[in-house]
């Protein structure tokens, strides 16, 4: 199978800080990734790389095997269309109200009558959960979940078939963090969605995720949720079976 | 667009055609389609939807809406081979919400909007208002219990302040004083010169520069450099929850954040404003000298002699209260912004705009109360 997303070789470094250093990764259509990596290890600045706003010092990142890196602006708007990016704040534009911050894209790429661009606005507002209501309200009015479902109905406003998920659950209380893995699963599902996800959250990496990566010495191990749990690297094993593994699995 | 969707009427019965890709790329098109296949439609409705190559949320969405459209003429719809799946995740996603869709309350007319407009600014006069004035408390009460405890004076961010707002400032208020005392010099040279009396440009500049134009210009370059800065600062503070975090610690924003702004500036300002007056006075002398032939040594003793003992100082006055004014307003509209980027932007302009108004009118003023007093 074609891989959605295959990095190759990417070096990363700001400084005298070397980031990553020959870093790889594959990402297959339909799958849910998780990245897992300790504070520091890089993983935005992988996310960054990926989604072609940063530029590595080597290497290659190939979406739907169109290169990004040293793309042209217009080749890599392409590519720009075919993902939606859910950043960690959520990062709705402030002075626009939900419903806005998701026509907004939509307008961007389409000549559309307003009614219809509303429609499909408030069909994604509508499928990540958010009350019809909360459609006019300004982010500032939300709370922090309301915010993660807009930023993820923002995400979906152009279709994509990639989905980038920062830290989505930050910061959520663990009920509300658990509807939100709900959430993604079964929009992953409905939409045929490939989903990317940084997270430190080991419940929605146990809910959510087939694969995991996890970037240890600037490079990345992945393999199937049983594969890593079994790595033998220490911050691998202190991560999954530290005291935190036997609390999430004694919940869960 | 054609080819994705086609229909023809075969004994009162339509037969849709569905084909190609029905995604959101091509959304421009493929909404317009949909009109003219709903136009006229007999009762009874065969949708083809085999040739579909692909289909996504929003093309889902636009079949949904063309069976909708078609539900709603009176005709029956039925599917070929079968009613596409991702349809069916519509239907899921409409039914969610159909229930709780409340009518939307607040009505606005052209009778009711201006009154609304009217209310609104009165409420948010009134508010403004109070806010100025709780805030001018606060500086005073804060500089009350500082001079009680003078290490509330925090002196290193005083310091930092003039700095930012006074030490940088010097290039652009030395060069525009210096500009304007060269035109004040040429178009009193010029008017002057048909009385004979060129002589008396220096009394002209000296006079206009010390009392007025010196402060005020200053008054109005700050606050435009520096009155935004104060403003944005505080904002992108008060949006990142860090005045919050202040409150948290325990300190007082007040005492951190406006206290040392107002007295950094009230201490610049009169300083830029020396600046300023020899500046000006530089430049009616280098005028004067190219123009009407006047050697320094005289436009010196002119300017001696045209020099009140209360010249300078009725300019030197102002300077403080102008900086009060300005850091005032600025660190208050600073403290306003809430939750948006678009207020920020708003209150940095309104604290602008504002405290230039204020200086000129409290210039004028002065100009009244000097006449009164004989200053």
């Amino acid at each position: 199978m074609e891989p959605v997303i295959s990095v190759r070789g990417v070096h990363n470094r700001f400084g005298r800080q070397v980031v990553h250093e020959g870093l790889d990764l594959d990402v297959y259509p339909g799958e849910v990734f998780g990245i897992v990596g300790g504070s520091g290890s890089g993983k935005s600045v992988l996310l960054r790389t990926m989604l072609g706003l940063q530029s590595p010092r080597a290497g290659s990142v190939r979406i739907e095997g169109r290169e990004v890196v040293g793309a042209s602006p217009r080749e890599l708007l392409d590519v720009k269309r075919r993902y939606g990016v859910t950043f960690q704040h959520g990062a709705l534009f402030t002075s626009l109200t939900v419903v806005q911050n998701v026509e907004l894209p939509i307008n961007e790429f389409h000549d559309l009558e307003p009614a219809t661009c509303r429609q499909l606005a408030e069909l994604r507002i509508r499928m990540v959960g958010l009350p019809p209501e909360a459609a006019d309200k300004y982010p500032a009015q939300l709370s922090g979940g309301m915010v993660k479902r807009a930023a993820l109905a923002r995400a979906l406003a152009l279709d994509p078939v990639l989905l980038f998920l920062d830290e989505p659950t930050s910061g959520l209380d663990p009920i509300s963090a658990a509807a939100f893995d709900r959430l993604v699963l079964y929009l992953q599902k409905s939409l045929a969605l490939t989903v990317v996800m940084i997270t430190h959250d080991l419940d929605t990496i146990f809910r959510t995720c087939n694969r995991v990566g996890v970037i240890v010495d600037r490079r990345m191990v992945s393999g199937t949720l049983d594969e890593i749990t079994r790595h033998e690297h220490p911050w691998i094993r202190e991560y999954f079976h530290g005291e935190r593994r036997r609390a999430a699995a004694g919940a869960g | 667009m054609a080819e994705q969707l086609s229909f023809a009427d075969i004994d009162g019965r339509r037969r849709i055609g569905i084909a190609g890709r029905w995604t959101m790329d091509r959304v421009d098109g493929l909404a317009r389609v949909i009109g003219p296949a709903v136009a006229g439609v007999p009762a009874s409705v065969e949708i083809d939807a085999a040739g579909v190559e692909s289909l996504d949320l929003t093309g889902a969405w636009l079949l949904h809406s063309l069976e909708g459209r078609l539900a709603k003429a009176g005709a029956v719809v039925s599917w070929r081979p079968a009613r596409p799946q991702p349809l069916a995740f519509v239907d899921e996603l409409l039914a969610q919400g159909e229930a709780e869709e409340a009518p939307r309350e607040s009505r606005s007319t052209l009778v009711t909007r201006p009154l609304h407009r009217i209310g609104r600014l009165t409420v948010g006069f009134r508010r403004s208002a109070l806010d100025s004035l709780s805030l001018l408390g606060g500086v005073v009460t804060v500089m009350g219990r500082a001079c009680l405890s003078p290490h509330r004076f925090r002196l290193a961010s005083i310091v930092r302040h003039v700095y930012d707002t006074g030490v940088t400032a010097i290039p652009i208020v030395a060069l525009i004083a210096f500009l304007i005392a060269v035109i004040v010099a040429y178009i009193g040279a010029q008017q002057l010169r048909l009385y004979g009396g060129e002589i008396y440009v220096a009394d002209l500049v000296t006079v206009s520069v010390l009392r007025e134009l010196g402060v005020l210009l200053t008054a109005i370059i700050v606050a435009g450099r520096s009155g935004s800065a104060f403003a944005a600062e505080i904002g992108v503070m008060q949006l990142n929850d860090e005045v919050d975090a202040l409150r948290a610690i325990g300190l007082d924003p007040v005492e951190v954040l406006v206290v040392p702004r107002v007295l950094g500036l009230v201490l610049a300002l009169p300083l830029l404003t020396v600046v300023a007056n020899a500046m000006g006075l530089a430049g009616g002398a280098l005028l004067t000298w190219s123009l009407v032939d006047m050697p320094f040594a005289q436009y010196w003793d002119r300017v001696n002699e045209s020099i009140a003992p209360t010249t300078f100082w009725a300019g030197m006055i102002k300077a403080p209260v102008f900086a009060f004014i300005i850091a005032l307003v600025a660190t208050l509209r600073g403290l306003q912004v809430r939750d948006s980027s678009r207020e920020l932007g708003r209150l940095t302009t309104v604290a602008v705009v504002q405290s230039i108004f204020l200086v000129i009118l409290i210039d004028a003023l002065f100009a009244v109360v000097y006449m009164e007093i004989d200053f």
